[in-house]
This record gives C-alpha cells, structure tokens and sequence, in this order.
C-alpha cells in the first residue's frame, strides 16, 4: 500500500520535471539531432500543452463515465433490460469506429476545434465504462441482493448503498482503462486544430523532426503512467475492506 | 398472527404454490418442510412479498399485507437466509444496524441494540464490531445474519434454510440458541427447512408441503403420531421414528415419583428431549436416571421401561 503510493509520488515528480524542465534538455537533443535546424519544440510550452491535453481528457472521459455509468445502471435494472443489447452495441461500435474517422466525419459538420474532437475521444472511452458497470453490478451476489431486498432496502437504497459500493473497484477499472486510452488517443485531437501534446508530434512527423515527436510522446507516456497509478491508488482505498 | 388463505402462485406453467390455507398464531415457532420443490421457500416469501401470490390472501394480524407498502412491511420483519447474504463491505456492526438505520433510530440507541444483540448471539462485541464478514466462520456469518433479523425488534422473524449450510456442531448450538432465543422474545418464527430432526427440535407446528399443497399441519408430537400419507412417514424416518418420537418429548414428562430412592449420577434437567436421555442411560451403562427440574430440584425417576409407555 505505502509503496503504491510512493511509486504515484516519484511519478508525478517525474512527470512535474518533464513539463517543467523540458527547456533544460535542449542542448541534449541539440546533440542528438545535429542535422535539424530547430531540434527543440517551442511553439508552446509543455506546461500549457499539458493543460490543454488533460482538459481535453478530463471533459470526453468525465462525459464518457456519466453516459456509460448511467446507461450501465439503466440497463441493469429490471425496466432496462430490454436496452441492454442496444447499449452494448453502440458503445462497441464506439469502439471499433477508429477515432481519427470519427474527426474525419465530425470536422465537415461542425468545424475545427475541440468539439469533434470530444465527440471522438467520448465515443471511444465509453465502451470500458458501460462494460465494467454492467459487469461489476452484475458481480454483486444474488444473496446481498436478497437480504437487501428482504430487510426492506428500497431500490434506490440498494443501488446507493449496496450494488455501487461493490461494483466500484470493477467500474472504477473501466474508468481507468478509458482515461489511459484517452491520453494516448487525445493527441490526434491535434490534426484538428486542438492544441494538445499531439501537436509536437503532427509537426514533428510533418516536417521528418523526430525530436519533436520525442518531446511530445514522452510528456504523453509520463501522464499516462501518473494517471494510472492515481486509479491503483483510488481502486485500493475503496475496496480496502476486502484487505482487512 | 399470520394468515395464508388459499395462497397460490404458478412460475409459468408449474404451480410453485397451491392454495394453500393455515394461520401462525402469535408467538407460535411454525416450521414449514418438505422435499425440494414443495413450494416451503416460495410460501415463505409470500410473507414479506418478496413473491407476490397469483391468487389469495396474506393478512398480518387481519389485515391484507399487499395494502402495505413492501419497504415498509419488510422492515417490521426479520428475513434470515440460507447462503446469509450479510453486505460485504461493511463491518459486523453496521450489518446488524442495517433496519435501525433505514428507519431512522437515534445513533446511540443503534448502538445499543447492536451491543445488546451481540451479546444475545454470542458474539464478543469487542472482537467482532469491527470486523468484516470475510473474516468470520460460516457460524459467525449466521449469528451476525440473525443479529440483523432481530435488530429493529421484528415481530415475525422468517427464516428459510438459515442453518442447512453449517457444520452439525454449530447447526446444533444455533438451534438451542434460536430455541432459547424464541422463549425469551416471543417473536412469531416462520422457520423452512427440510430436515425433519430440525424441525421436530424447534417447532411447536409444522406443516408439511408437498408439490406446493399442505399435506398436514400439526403439532410435532401428532405429525409422529398421525402422519398424514406416505410423504409425512418418509419424512419421519420409517426406520428411526421410534428415536424421533422420544425427541419431541421430555424426560421430566415421563419421570415417575422417586419412591425407594433416587440413581447416583448427574440428574437430568426436565426439558430434556427422552431421545437425550435414552442416549445418556446408553452411554452411563444404566437403566434409570434422576431427574431434575428448572430449580434444580428433584422432580423424579427415569426408568428405561418409562421410554416405551406408550
């Protein structure tokens, strides 16, 4: 336990450096790649890349976990039953739809910006979460649900209460399978005008700059590996009693 | 009181339950038997409406319970199960406070009543309190899941199978204890099981289902005196109804007057089952035993010939 939470505070460090000091390894990529005439992205900041990035992120998988939590819950429920292969397949097909088609289809109708790309990034994070909800309620013994019931819970006392409770670490594995997708897939936000970490890389691969790409895919990696460690942490404190 | 009238309920095309009529009085330990199938756990549910019957009545003390609302009716009554369903992820005194605490009681008076009935189901507060099910044995997890039932002080208690998953020593010693605990409180006890020593050990009636129909319902003592068709002998036990017999009655109700002299060796309580006292001349070597009575005062002689009166 204390080690987990040591390794989310050496990575967070590391990741805080890479933002941060990226400036600091200027001459080292000078050195790498003496053929490039500007071997350092400066565009912008990484720091501000990085908050563009984790915006991004932040709002398709908070929007991600609400439809697909909701509609996990839904079609768990007796009423719902009946929309739980529709579910399903829309967010499969979410899935399986690559998401740079999805910016391809949404640009012609709504423009550049970050709206296609939202669209894209939700689309893509929603199946893990609808799985996991389905899955993780699902998990809960049919014996809690009838002492439950049969101690006079209502419906929305057992859901609270109970089902969520015990299906949070699975819901919660979803969620963190979305979010660590999200960070890689965020960067092709970045081919439609969105600023992203994406973008060192677009140019780079553009203009045949590998150090570009380098500057932005490690920044990507570094918050990616921070963000899964956060979600180790959470999983074990909700399921702590399982420890005891 | 609880009162089944021409109770009926089909799964589909099979009759789980089949008009079924008879009343649980006041206090009354009514255990419900049968093979597997006979409808025993669907009748049981019928009572807290965890199933709704197709056709016929439930009425709780007169009054119809489908008028009720379900949440409500369920918290007035305690509901033990089998595989004990206790919420994993809260402690053994949460668990207990499940039905204090939907209805709202003050927290102090929660705590209490947890304490109180930890103590009632020998479970060591102090040890246990803050443990979590996983933690417990199989025993334990039952205690906790009675605890539960009797919190918020049901009137009725249902327990369908609550001891058929637990070793015999423990089955035993939760039996006594659920006996002991029935004489204390005088809740109403609707207990399903379908083994016929539990039975007789508990019950004041039984009634037996067969393929969803009562077969018979009657007082321990007269389903082995008069059993009902062929499925009421199987039940009994054609070849150990003798033993079962001697077990719904008590050597302090065949004891004869001491004249001449009382045996040597530890009395027996009067409430002792004969088939226990048949098993103690057994194992002493002897043919007669003293008998005792609450007080511990002597209330008589067992003789072995006193077993086979009829």
């Amino acid at each position: 336990m204390r080690g987990g939470g040591l390794r989310l505070v050496f990575a967070a460090l590391a990741l805080a450096a890479l933002v941060l000091g990226m400036p600091l390894l200027k001459p080292l990529f000078a050195t790498l790649y003496p053929a490039l005439e500007r071997p350092f992205y400066e565009g912008d900041s990484f720091l501000a890349l990085t908050a563009d990035h984790l915006a991004l992120v932040g709002v398709s998988s908070l929007a991600a976990v609400l439809a697909g939590v909701v509609a996990g819950i839904l079609v768990t429920r007796p009423a719902g039953a009946e929309f739980r292969g529709v579910v399903e397949a829309v967010a499969t097909m979410g899935q399986t739809f690559p998401p740079v088609a999805v910016l391809a289809l949404a640009v012609p109708a709504m423009g550049f910006g970050p709206v296609p790309a939202l669209i894209a990034l939700t689309l893509y994070a929603l199946l893990p979460v609808v799985e996991n909800t389905v899955a993780g309620l699902e998990g809960v013994p049919d014996a809690v649900l009838e002492s439950a019931r049969g101690l006079g819970m209502r419906p929305a006392e057992i859901l609270w209460r109970v089902e969520l409770p015990l299906a949070a670490p699975v819901i919660l594995a979803g969620v963190r399978t979305a979010v660590v997708i999200n960070v890689g897939t965020a960067a092709i936000a970045s081919t439609v005008g969105v600023k992203t970490l994406g973008l060192p890389i677009i140019i780079g691969l553009n203009g045949a700059n590998q150090a570009y790409v380098i500057q932005g895919a490690a920044v990507v990696a570094a918050l990616a590996l921070v963000l899964d460690l956060g979600f180790e942490r959470l999983t074990a404190a909700l399921s702590r009693w399982r420890r005891v | 009181m609880i009162a089944f009238e021409g109770v009926t309920k089909r799964f589909g095309p099979w009759v789980a339950v089949d008009d079924v009529s008879f009343t649980v009085e006041d206090g009354a330990f009514c255990v419900l038997i049968g093979p597997s199938g006979s409808g025993k756990s669907t009748l049981l549910k019928t009572v807290n409406r965890l199933v709704v019957p197709d056709a016929g009545t439930v009425r709780i003390d007169g009054e119809d319970i489908a008028a009720l609302p379900a949440e409500e009716l369920r918290r007035r009554m305690g509901y033990v199960i089998q595989s004990v369903g206790l919420f994993p992820h809260w402690t053994v005194e949460r668990n207990i406070a499940t039905v204090p605490s939907l209805l709202g009681w003050p927290k102090a008076r929660v705590r209490d009543r947890v304490i109180a009935l930890m103590e009632l189901l020998h479970l060591d507060p102090e040890r246990f309190r803050g443990a979590f099910p996983h933690q417990l044995s199989g025993g334990q997890q039952q205690r906790v899941g009675v605890a539960r039932a009797l919190a918020a002080e049901p009137r009725i208690l249902l327990m369908d199978e609550p001891f058929s998953a637990l070793d015999p020593i423990t089955r035993g010693t939760l039996q006594a204890e659920l006996a002991t605990i029935h004489r204390q409180t005088g809740t109403t006890i609707v207990f399903v099981t379908h083994d016929m020593d539990e039975a007789l050990k508990l019950a004041d009636r039984i009634a037996v289902l067969d393929h969803g129909r009562l077969v018979q319902h009657a007082a321990p003592r007269d389903i082995l005196a008069r059993p009902a068709g062929d499925l009421v002998r199987d039940l009994v036990g054609r070849e150990e109804w003798g033993l079962k017999r001697l077990a719904v009655e008590t050597a302090g109700e065949r004891a004869r007057p001491a004249n001449g002299g009382v045996p040597d060796g530890e009395p027996l309580p009067g409430d002792t089952p004969l088939r226990r006292a048949l098993s103690e001349m057994v194992s002493r070597g002897t043919d007669r035993l003293a008998v005792v009575d609450e007080q511990g005062r002597p209330a008589g002689v067992l003789h072995l010939g006193d077993l086979v009166r009829p």
